[in-house]
């Protein structure tokens, strides 16, 4: 664990002054470097992204509660399914991770914006000619121009580009934080899980994201400047984009799951009262699902062919996977044992995430095996699969960590009652929605499909999966409920407010301080506050006297770096388009437009690196005052 | 030597298990009722799979109801639970036992995966059948036997069937799912082969199992398993010379208006599907299902109507012209087309 403020007693820099302009409203949000902020926009914006992704849900099930439905047509059911999948693992869930990440780290502006930008440019795809139609996965040659002529695959390519450049300037940051800014006696096998698996997530990040990267340049090219990587007519080859993708892609799927884990590691300890079981064999099996994760790419791609070797050495190395995340089960379930277990909401959450997310874990191995996934691949047993990790995985450690956190984040206690009642319509309506589906698939219904024959058995199930999400989204609104009620209570939450807090975030203020600690404090070992707690002290043993905090200056730089690179993808985007008007076609043409965002964001840059900006300092007189 | 031993206590309980899963779905359609080696191959892995993870869910969920019941927080409690730090020997446990039981699946997993790998594609007594997928339909050719055509794949019963298997546009995938696990088609290049065969005769509905555009839900087929004489038999029908319309009249429309891009016989162009014997097919477009009965479709001649009058509206994104818009058909033309074709049966 780090903190922002950092005290520097000794060689202050020749600073700006105590002075500083501090902005209020929309720019304070805008220049904002304060982490903590930083952290309020992600979950508002991967609050907004998952709302739309799910009411794409919504739609899609309906389309699917009866066969030969017509409430859609083929085309939007496609483009539905593509951005449900793009906006919920890029967009949606992604950001509310980071939200909670940085709880700890320092500054994150640059990669938000960035984040946000790309998000936003990929969700225009809706009202700027069609959306992207070619799945989330976006296979060559379907995600071609010669097959998705619309330009929604490049809002794809170049909305991710940007959005995934966002999440990678935040997967440093956050390793950056926690190297360099632990407090003293915060050795790393002192860390708490959360932040361990942030710091395993990041690194997770900063190796899988180049990979994504290069395949969208790829496929940008081929679509705008007409290049050859993935046509096969010109000797490209499609399969090579399965690669790359999933080379990224099943990282990305650790990325997602392991804050769920750190989460929950978090969650069960405090509400068990008791330490977390074996945490160094914890960490191990992180760092191993974090090593293995880039092992085992081609276990979603055993139908395309690629001969029995692969086939049987990618099937035995996902299995293996089962090892370090049965390990993780266990530990969770023997630290409640002999505990003192409070059935508080966000433990309800952690505590159904473990046998939901143990039974996506089964399907998993189930699929490992490669002669058994020529029949479930592609097929609603796989959807079935993946959303019980990634929902019942995942979403339900989201909902623990916000229920959990929420208190800190905003000083407000979510209605307990309320929670309770998103939890059960939450998890009976997910088990209904996926549970059937892993029959469906059995049963040869294929995934991705816009509407289905009648006779062939699949309506009962289907009726009930879309009943299910109904209830889901019920839960939902009840959360939205709670969130709104609370709002307009007063901000009066304790320090500690779930009583049992063991690490260093329950020792200051809900909200906390623009500079989180006064004193940096001294960490003594595993949950640091709960073994101050239990020698009988309040509050932490400060490792410094009360000094003046040193703070970064707010900023609209990275704001700006962000709306260039928009601008510029925009512009490169529709460079060989022909417009009415004939300006516009000079304009974009010319590659005008994009070479004004990269001035833009190059330009801010540039000022960012010239100007030296010492930030300024909070006194101990004012820090006294509070 | 101990885990083979739990191996084979697990096998009771995998029969019992392929009995209530055989239940599930239709006979013609389900990965849960196979009807034939290669499915039924990757039906036993599926049933040991799910055996040995009921068997770690039971313990998950008895573990997880225990501690929930037992370790809750009774109010009024304040002293402080002991902190345990691990434990030792419990923590190998969970790591080695889940490890015996990854290999208890991965030698079966191995086994299967080279003996899927078997293609059949040199073996003489294999019947070769050359796939090609196209949006939004397939395309099947003999080529021993010199024989094309589309929608309905006609095997002999028994027989191991070699499959060369590629696609004319974007990637599609191959399912039968009674019959055997998918296998993708790819573009030149990265041809792909594989092999299944169906001792028992009967029609098994298969489906395109990789998204392919908007109507890849609608890129259906048949296998239709047949004795080995019925096989010879439509062999020799489908080279017997192109029956074209008796009407000279609408045999020209035809000629001109459908040959362009289908072939019937040695006559006309197979760009599209070969309509050899339409009469007999299972189903128009692969998503209307022929039954005179109606209760799984409609009659065939019925079927063929509603696919001329809007192909688009059946398939969306199909690249047939419309027969009225486009090709300027008359509806009395259509009409006739769709009554020749409906009696263009095969012996």
């Amino acid at each position: 664990m780090a903190q922002t403020a950092q005290s520097l007693n000794s060689a202050r820099p020749p600073a700006t002054g105590h002075r500083v302009k501090r902005h209020t409203g929309l720019m304070d949000w805008i220049t904002t470097v304060d982490h903590k902020k930083i952290a309020v926009l992600y979950l508002w914006a991967g609050g907004f992204f998952f709302g739309i992704g799910g009411l794409e849900a919504i739609l899609i099930r309906i389309q699917l509660i009866k066969p030969m439905n017509t409430f859609l047509d083929a085309q939007t059911f496609n483009e539905l399914i593509t951005m449900h999948g793009t906006t919920m693992i890029f967009l949606g869930v992604m950001p509310v991770i980071f939200a909670l990440m940085n709880a700890f780290p320092s500054s994150a502006d640059r990669g938000f914006w960035t984040f946000l930008f790309g998000g936003l440019l990929l969700n225009l795809s809706w009202v700027m000619g069609g959306a992207p139609d070619a799945g989330w996965t976006a296979y060559t040659p379907l995600s071609s121009t010669t097959y998705s002529a619309t330009h929604g695959v490049d809002f794809y390519t170049i909305g991710l580009q940007i959005a995934g450049l966002g999440t990678l300037i935040g997967g440093i940051n956050f390793l950056a934080t926690i190297i360099t800014m632990r407090a003293p006696g915060m050795s790393y096998m002192r860390m708490p899980m959360f932040a361990w698996a942030t710091f395993i997530t990041s690194a997770i990040i900063l190796f899988a994201f180049p990979a994504i990267t290069v395949g969208l340049v790829l496929l940008t090219f081929d679509r705008i400047l007409g290049a050859n990587f993935f046509n096969p007519e010109t000797g490209g080859n499609p399969v090579l984009w399965q690669h790359i993708f999933w080379i990224f892609g099943h990282p990305e799927v650790y990325i997602l799951i392991l804050p769920a884990f750190g989460i929950i590691s978090e969650v069960i300890p405090t509400f068990s009262r008791k330490r977390l079981f074996g945490y160094s064999s914890m960490v191990f099996a992180t760092l191993l699902i974090a090593f293995l994760g880039f092992m085992v790419w081609a276990h979603h791609m055993f139908t395309t062919g690629l001969g029995p070797v692969a086939n049987a050495l990618f099937s035995v190395s996902t299995m293996l996977i089962a090892v370090p995340t049965g390990i993780k089960i266990f530990n969770w379930l023997f630290t409640m044992w002999g505990g003192q277990v409070r059935f508080t909401t966000p433990n309800l959450f952690a505590v159904g995430f473990i046998p939901t997310f143990t039974m996506g874990g089964v399907t998993g191995v189930m699929l490992a095996s490669a002669p058994a996934d020529f029949q479930f691949h592609d097929t609603y047993f796989v959807v079935a699969h993946f959303h019980y990790v990634i929902v019942g995985g995942l979403v339900l450690g989201l909902f623990a960590g916000l229920h959990y956190w929420w208190p800190k984040m905003f000083g407000r206690m979510l209605s307990e009652t309320l929670g309770k009642w998103t939890f059960w319509t939450f998890i009976i309506g997910f088990h209904l929605t996926f549970f059937v589906q892993h029959f469906l698939g059995l049963m040869g219904m294929q995934r991705r499909v816009f509407t289905y024959l009648p006779n062939q058995q699949f309506d009962t199930l289907n009726l009930v999966s879309t009943v299910g999400a109904g209830l889901m989204g019920v839960g939902m609104l009840i959360f939205l409920w709670n969130i709104f009620i609370t709002s307009r209570k007063p901000a009066d939450a304790a320090d500690d407010p779930w009583e049992d807090g063991r690490t260093l975030e329950w020792t200051i203020p809900s909200p906390p301080p623009e500079y989180n600690f006064k004193q940096t404090p001294l960490v003594r070992g595993i949950d640091a506050f709960w073994k101050e707690k239990r020698a009988g002290h309040t509050s932490m043993t400060p490792s410094e006297p009360v000094g003046s905090i040193h703070m970064p200056s707010a900023t609209i730089l990275p704001f700006l770096m962000s709306a260039g690179i928009f601008i510029a993808g925009l512009g490169f985007m529709f460079s060989r388009d022909t417009f009415g008007s004939d300006l516009l076609s000079f304009l974009f043409n010319n590659y005008i437009v994009t070479g004004l965002g990269l001035v833009i964001t190059f330009g801010s840059m540039l000022l960012r690196s010239l100007f030296d900006d010492h930030g300024w300092h909070i006194e101990p007189e004012e820090l006294e005052g509070r | 030597m101990i885990t083979w031993q739990g191996g084979k206590r697990l096998l009771p309980m995998t029969a019992a298990l392929g009995l209530i899963l055989a239940g599930c779905g239709r006979e013609d359609l389900s990965v849960l009722r196979p009807q034939g080696p290669a499915a039924e191959s990757s039906f036993d892995l599926m049933k040991l799979s799910i055996t040995i993870m009921i068997a770690v869910l039971l313990i998950v969920f008895s573990i997880a109801a225990y501690v929930l019941v037992k370790f809750r927080r009774k109010p009024g409690r304040r002293e402080i639970p002991v902190q345990v730090e691990g434990n030792f020997k419990l923590e190998v446990v969970w790591t080695v036992i889940p490890l015996i039981l990854v290999v208890i699946l991965a030698v079966p997993t191995v086994k299967a995966v080279f003996a899927a790998g078997n293609d059949h594609a040199d073996d003489p007594d294999a019947v070769k059948v050359k796939v090609t997928g196209h949006q939004y339909w397939w395309e099947f050719e003999y080529t021993d036997y010199g024989v094309k055509t589309a929608q309905d794949l006609v095997i002999p019963a028994g027989k191991d069937i070699a499959f060369e298997l590629r696609t004319a546009d974007v990637l599609h995938s191959f399912w039968v799912p009674s019959l055997s696990g998918k296998i993708d088609t790819n573009p030149d290049g990265t041809v792909n082969r594989f092999s299944f065969s169906a001792p028992n005769e009967g029609v098994y509905r298969g489906k395109c199992a990789e998204l392919c555009g908007p109507s890849h839900g609608f890129m259906e087929f048949k296998v239709k398993s047949v004795s080995e004489a019925e096989f010879e038999q439509w062999l020799a029908s489908m080279k017997a010379p192109a029956v074209l319309p008796e009407d000279p009249q609408l045999a020209e429309t035809f000629r001109s208006a459908c040959l362009r891009c289908h072939a019937v016989g040695d006559q006309g162009l197979a760009v599209g599907p070969d309509l050899t014997g339409f009469g007999s097919r299972e189903s128009v477009a692969g998503i209307l299902l022929n039954d005179d009965t109606g209760a799984d479709g409609a009659p065939i001649l019925e079927n063929i109507q509603t696919w001329l009058r809007d192909p688009e509206s059946v398939k969306p994104g199909n690249t047939m012209p419309d027969p009225k818009a486009d090709l300027g058909l008359t509806d009395a033309e259509i009409d006739g087309i769709a009554e020749y074709l409906a009696g263009y049966t095969l012996e």
